[in-house]
């Protein structure tokens, strides 16, 4: 993210670069903005890297039960005496990896909904706005604890859950955006020359109508990570992986004893959940400065 | 408000709720083993799932089942509970009125103080005051619901006993009339503020756009020409308006209540629906998660349902869409 912002004073070639570079700027310009791409990044950074990053193996037995903070255990350590900065930067890969996932899959439906229901028009709208409202309304958390009580925990369809039941905001705005982007004189003039629906639609309207969906997926995923935090927290997240829902879950048993337990994975989602939304809002706010 | 719209509105409630019915059924029949497991949970007898069997007709092809399925939820019949052995509409109604409690008050303390804080920041940009009300409620609104719970376990009850840690009411008190209110209530405080700082955040986020749009038209000018106080301009003739943003949200903010009721329910004990949908997951009874699962989902479609309603008596061009 950060390098594209530094693509456009090297180059002053093109329009293409020089008009995309600002937006970046701007972004990083404001405070939010900034704290947004730092902290993002940074969660990217120990998702991506937590084998090397980590000082232990999240689920090996490091110290004594249950010391506070230290030089040793910066976080602490837990009731089996493993390393709590470990687990927090391994929970990392986790809310990473159910994030990534659950956003493409969430572009995907959102996209297809959006295009074909602002572009095709009709009794198309109709139907699809009618099973994006239907979408709005089931309760997620509900749901994605049925799924888990009948098909057993995991991360796999978690993702599944979250994806197909998060995409209505992202179709919504992409409707909105196509229906405006449809009376353009570009989309007029790729109609004239016989363009088909489809090219239309994926050539010329799609990569106009993505960035301001794409700036609400910051809000979206950040919500993703909170309902997988919960379900975590529940003890209903995959066992075999070490997520931060995960670890405040164990904090519940010895809050009385270990303060350290609930406050470093809870503040890790805190902040991953406050970096995506404020991203999100300043892409948002510096797209629709740009129009 | 004309009965046109209201009997449309409703009437939009026949394909949401067949669609609820049928994402249960679905499930239902996708879960890997034998769909009677499902219904009626992994702890039954040879004997008890025969029984079930023959109740939804399970050896009668798809519709018929999904016909069976359908007029049972629509007659009230969630099912058994085998591992506590009573039907499961006995088992949630003995639970709900705690989450009501709990989700009721958290929804009307989330709507005065989200209000109250998009108000104060809107009307008084500059200070320092008012960043600080911004900077806390976008930390509330990112904040885990159980970290914000387990943090206000650590200093408000351990640390400080000014609230009790767990429960909805003194198990060694035998207090009974006011006492006994004044009790639930101070075991309810904890738990609200927890479950309501996200919603407060929300709330106050909103507002605080709305009134601040709503500031700048020509009948606030008007109002200011007129020599009204500000806090006449503001309350009387500016927050008015600013509230149907709020309004709309409504029906959305019940569905988080609700699920974030479960979490904080866990954390403090909470002898609500939450705790009964976690017991029953770790247990394998399934018709009570189904059960909770299809109730959640009622409550919210009513939810909207009421939001969109209200939205359109205060606002007469929604009607006419």
């Amino acid at each position: 993210m950060s390098a594209s912002a530094d693509l456009g004073p090297g180059r002053p070639g093109p329009e293409g670069t020089r008009r995309r570079s600002p937006l970046w700027r701007r972004v990083l310009r404001s405070p939010r903005g900034g704290f947004g791409v730092v902290v993002t990044t940074l969660l990217v950074v120990l998702g991506a890297l937590a084998p090397l990053l980590a000082p232990t193996d999240p689920f090996a037995i490091e110290g004594p039960p249950l010391s506070a903070p230290s030089r040793a255990n910066p976080f602490g350590t837990d009731a089996l005496g493993r390393d709590l900065l470990s687990g927090v930067i391994f929970g990392a890969r986790t809310s990473l990896l159910v994030a990534v996932t659950v956003a493409l899959i969430v572009v995907v439906i959102g996209a297809a909904v959006g295009l074909l229901a602002g572009y095709v028009g009709g009794w198309v709208d109709d139907v699809l706005m009618r099973v994006t409202e239907l979408f709005q309304v089931l309760p997620r958390f509900f749901l994605a604890l049925v799924v888990i009580a009948f098909f057993g925990p995991g991360i796999d369809r978690l993702v599944l859950v979250l994806g197909i039941t998060s995409w209505p905001l992202l179709a919504r705005v992409l409707r909105a955006e196509t229906l405006s982007l449809r009376e353009r004189e570009f989309v007029e003039a790729a109609e004239v020359i016989g363009s088909s629906q489809r090219r239309i639609m994926l050539r010329e309207i799609l990569p106009n109508a993505l960035p301001p969906g794409i700036a609400l997926l910051g809000l979206v995923v950040a919500q993703v990570i909170l309902i997988e935090a919960s379900l975590g927290f529940l003890g209903l997240g995959d066992p075999d992986v070490t997520s931060w829902g995960a670890l405040a879950s164990e904090a519940q048993r010895f809050l009385r004893v270990a303060w350290w337990l609930s406050l470093f994975p809870g503040l890790a989602i805190l902040l991953a959940v406050l970096g995506l939304n404020l991203l999100g809002d300043a892409v948002t706010d510096a797209l629709s400065g740009r129009r | 408000m004309t009965r046109g719209y209201v009997l449309r509105r409703i009437l939009q409630l026949v394909p949401t709720a067949a669609a609820i019915l049928l994402v249960g059924f679905l499930l239902i029949h996708l879960a890997p083993g034998d769909p009677v497991l499902a219904l009626a949970g992994e702890n039954g007898d040879a004997e008890y799932y025969a029984l079930v069997r023959e109740k939804f007709g399970l050896d009668e092809p798809l519709p018929s089942q999904l016909a069976t399925y359908a007029g049972n939820i629509l007659t009230g019949d969630l099912g058994t509970s085998y591992v506590l052995g009573r039907p499961v509409r006995d088992v949630i109604a003995e639970r709900l009125p705690a989450t009501l409690l709990l989700t009721s008050s958290a929804l009307g303390i989330s709507t005065i103080l989200g209000i109250a804080g998009g108000v104060f920041t809107a009307t008084r940009h500059r200070r320092g005051a008012a960043t600080a009300v911004t900077v806390t409620t976008l930390a509330m609104y990112a904040a885990p619901a159980f970290l914000v719970g387990q943090l206000a376990i650590l200093l408000l009850a351990l640390r400080l006993g000014l609230f009790p840690v767990q429960g909805m009411s003194d198990a060694r008190s035998s207090a009974t009339g006011t006492a006994q209110v004044f009790d639930v209530a101070h075991h309810l405080v904890l738990p609200t503020l927890a479950l309501a700082a996200q919603e407060i955040a929300a709330v106050s986020r909103l507002s605080h756009v709305a009134l601040v749009e709503e500031m700048g038209r020509d009948h606030i000018r008007t109002a200011r020409a007129k020599g009204l106080p500000e806090r006449t301009v503001v309350l009387r003739h500016g927050l008015r308006r600013a509230m149907l943003p709020v309004v709309t949200v409504l029906g959305g903010r019940v569905g988080h209540l609700v699920a974030g009721a479960v979490v904080i329910e866990v954390v403090f004990g909470w002898p609500g629906l939450g705790r009964l949908l976690v017991t029953s997951m770790q247990s394998r009874d399934t018709p009570v998660v189904l059960g909770v699962f299809l109730l959640v989902a009622a409550t919210v479609v009513v939810a909207n349902l009421l939001t969109d309603l209200v939205y359109a008596w205060l606002d007469p061009r929604v009607r006419f869409r």
